[in-house]
């Protein structure tokens, strides 16, 4: 194992360059995960915040009694996706659309704001599909005049997500693909530069696994590197967007840990697939 | 008797250059020298290949210890090759390692305990008159003391059989003596060795059972010194 080791370091020494190059591949598949990952994190947190907002405000025609209403707020509070149920009376909408969301004061007529039944969802049911629904079901009650929410809002931090996820999925798909070739040809270099050694040991009787470590430890260290040098780059990108835009969350020290993992397992993945087919075209003549 | 290694009806068929051993049958008993003749492209090389199971036969069977062509896996050739001391005509030692590293590591690649390999190097290099030149590296020593660094490797795990594929191929007369000389003692103190060579003086001087290749095809297995003389 220490002489594994001790090869796989004496492999960067002699290919510095295409090592750096394989660790930055690396680095750039992980941090294009890594980024569009936070950018994901943090819209969710929005989301959540927003979410929290999130209420359906039914508006209810004039003249509604008592009992209708009673009777109607009952059955809404019943919704499966529905957490709570409140009135708000004409006076009080007045007082409360001072203080509400920006996003909600175009909702509201300065002057004349009619009373209203305030809906809020369960959380995991605020998606925009489940909002519309819940809002045509209570636009069936006659007395309903009409039902606003803060849709739009949702729905396009909700798209902005979706983005923000496949982008970052296939961008680092298309990077980890050119780590993993680039790996491979650090790898095949590697084998070439050892091949004298590889044929002795061979000769000898090293075993497969005996012959393959070295190089596999060096395509993991490689990745483990890559790894530590996206977090690094998705840190400075994010403390760049708090000091700068806005205030941000980065990935929590698990996450951290996940990606150089990640990184690890790319640089293993990479060094697997081309050293037995490197190794064999070295062994032919031995 | 008993045997070290056995080929019954072994033939080797290249893809390209067609047919480099047929039908080849012989047997090497416990503690046997053997020497190994035929002109070049004769399957001297393919033969000792097959021993080591760096080529597979295309039709026998080769048996090598307890190990057989015919069931042998590829991943369990490190076992058979661990048993085998190889040499060849070119040494193929490690030019960037001192020549204790280069037996060193026949031990380290094999998975000796760290605590031993000192210990065992010193001996092996001792064992081939070498002890004084162990730090040196391999382009100060003479061809004739690369081989025998390159034979204290192959007995670096005590093998119960050395093929040397002409390994005095490079060397002046008096070095080939030394080096047939250390096979002698190696092959004296219990190891069969198989000797390819094109060297005919040698085979008759030894009097010792040789294999005569031509074609691919094994022309005769004895001691009978005296054909050798028609041959030259
Ligand atoms: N790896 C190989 N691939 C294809 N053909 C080969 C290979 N090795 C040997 N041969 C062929 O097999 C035949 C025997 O070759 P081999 O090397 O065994 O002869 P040799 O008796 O050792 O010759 P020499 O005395 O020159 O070393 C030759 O015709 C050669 O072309
Ligand atoms: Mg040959």
């Amino acid at each position: 194992m220490r002489l594994a080791m001790r090869e796989a370091l004496l492999a960067f020494r002699r290919a510095p360059l295409l090592s750096a190059l394989g660790i930055t591949t690396i680095a750039f598949s992980l941090f294009a995960f890594g980024l569009f990952g936070l950018v994901t994190i943090n819209i969710r947190d929005a989301l959540r915040a927003v979410e929290d907002r999130v209420e359906l405000r039914a508006f209810l025609v004039d003249g509604t009694t008592e009992d209708a209403l009673a009777t109607a707020m009952g059955d809404i509070g019943a919704f499966p996706e529905v957490r709570e149920v409140g009135y708000v009376s004409s006076d009080s909408a007045l007082v409360r659309s001072r203080e509400e969301l920006a996003e909600f004061s175009d909702v509201f007529d300065a002057s004349v704001l009619p009373a209203s039944i305030e809906v809020r969802l369960r959380e995991g049911q605020r998606d925009p599909v489940t909002v519309q629904a819940v809002a045509d079901r209570i636009a069936t009650y006659p007395f309903i005049d009409d039902v606003r929410f803060g849709l739009e809002w949702v729905t396009k931090l909700y798209a902005v997500r979706t983005a923000a996820v496949y982008t970052g999925i296939g961008l680092g798909i298309v990077f980890a693909l050119v780590a993993v070739i680039i790996i491979g040809s650090t790898i095949r270099m590697a084998v070439l530069a050892r091949a004298r050694e590889i044929e002795i040991m061979r000769l000898v009787g090293a075993t497969n696994g005996f012959v393959r470590l070295p190089f596999l430890i060096e395509g993991t260290l490689k990745g483990m590197l890559g790894g530590v040098l996206a977090v690094g780059m998705a840190y400075l990108a994010h403390t760049a967007v708090s000091r700068m835009l806005f205030e941000t969350v980065f990935f929590t020290p698990a996450q951290v840990g996940i990606g150089i993992a990640a990184g690890a397992a790319l640089g293993f993945l990479g060094s697997l697939l081309s050293v037995g087919r490197h190794l064999r075209a070295v062994w032919r003549d031995a | 008797m008993s045997g070290v290694l056995r080929l019954d009806a072994v033939t080797k068929e290249y893809p390209r250059t067609g047919v480099a051993v047929r039908d080849v049958s012989f047997a090497v008993d416990k503690g046997e020298f053997v020497f190994l003749t035929g002109p070049s492209g004769s399957g001297k090389s393919t033969l000792l290949k097959l021993l080591s199971f760096a080529e597979r036969p295309s039709q026998g069977d080769v048996k090598v210890s307890g190990f057989s062509s015919a069931t042998l896996r590829d991943r369990e050739i490190p076992q058979l090759r661990r048993r085998l001391g190889i040499v060849f005509q070119d040494f193929r030692l490690l030019t960037d390692r001192t020549v204790e590293a280069n037996v060193a590591f026949a031990l380290e690649v094999t998975g000796a305990a760290a605590g031993t390999i000192g210990t065992k190097v010193g001996r092996l290099l001792t064992q081939v008159g070498l002890a004084s030149k162990a730090t040196a590296m391999p382009h100060e020593l003479s061809g004739g003391e690369q081989q025998r660094v390159a034979i204290a490797r192959a007995l670096a795990n005590d093998p119960f059989l050395l093929l040397a594929d002409e390994p005095t191929g490079n060397l002046d007369e008096r070095a080939t003596r030394g080096i047939v000389q250390l096979l002698r003692e190696i092959n004296a103190l219990g190891t069969a060795v198989i000797m390819a060579t094109h060297d005919l003086s040698l085979i008759m001087r030894s009097g010792y059972r040789y294999l005569e290749l031509e074609r691919g095809t094994l022309l005769y297995d004895g001691t009978d010194a005296r054909r050798l003389t028609r041959h030259q």
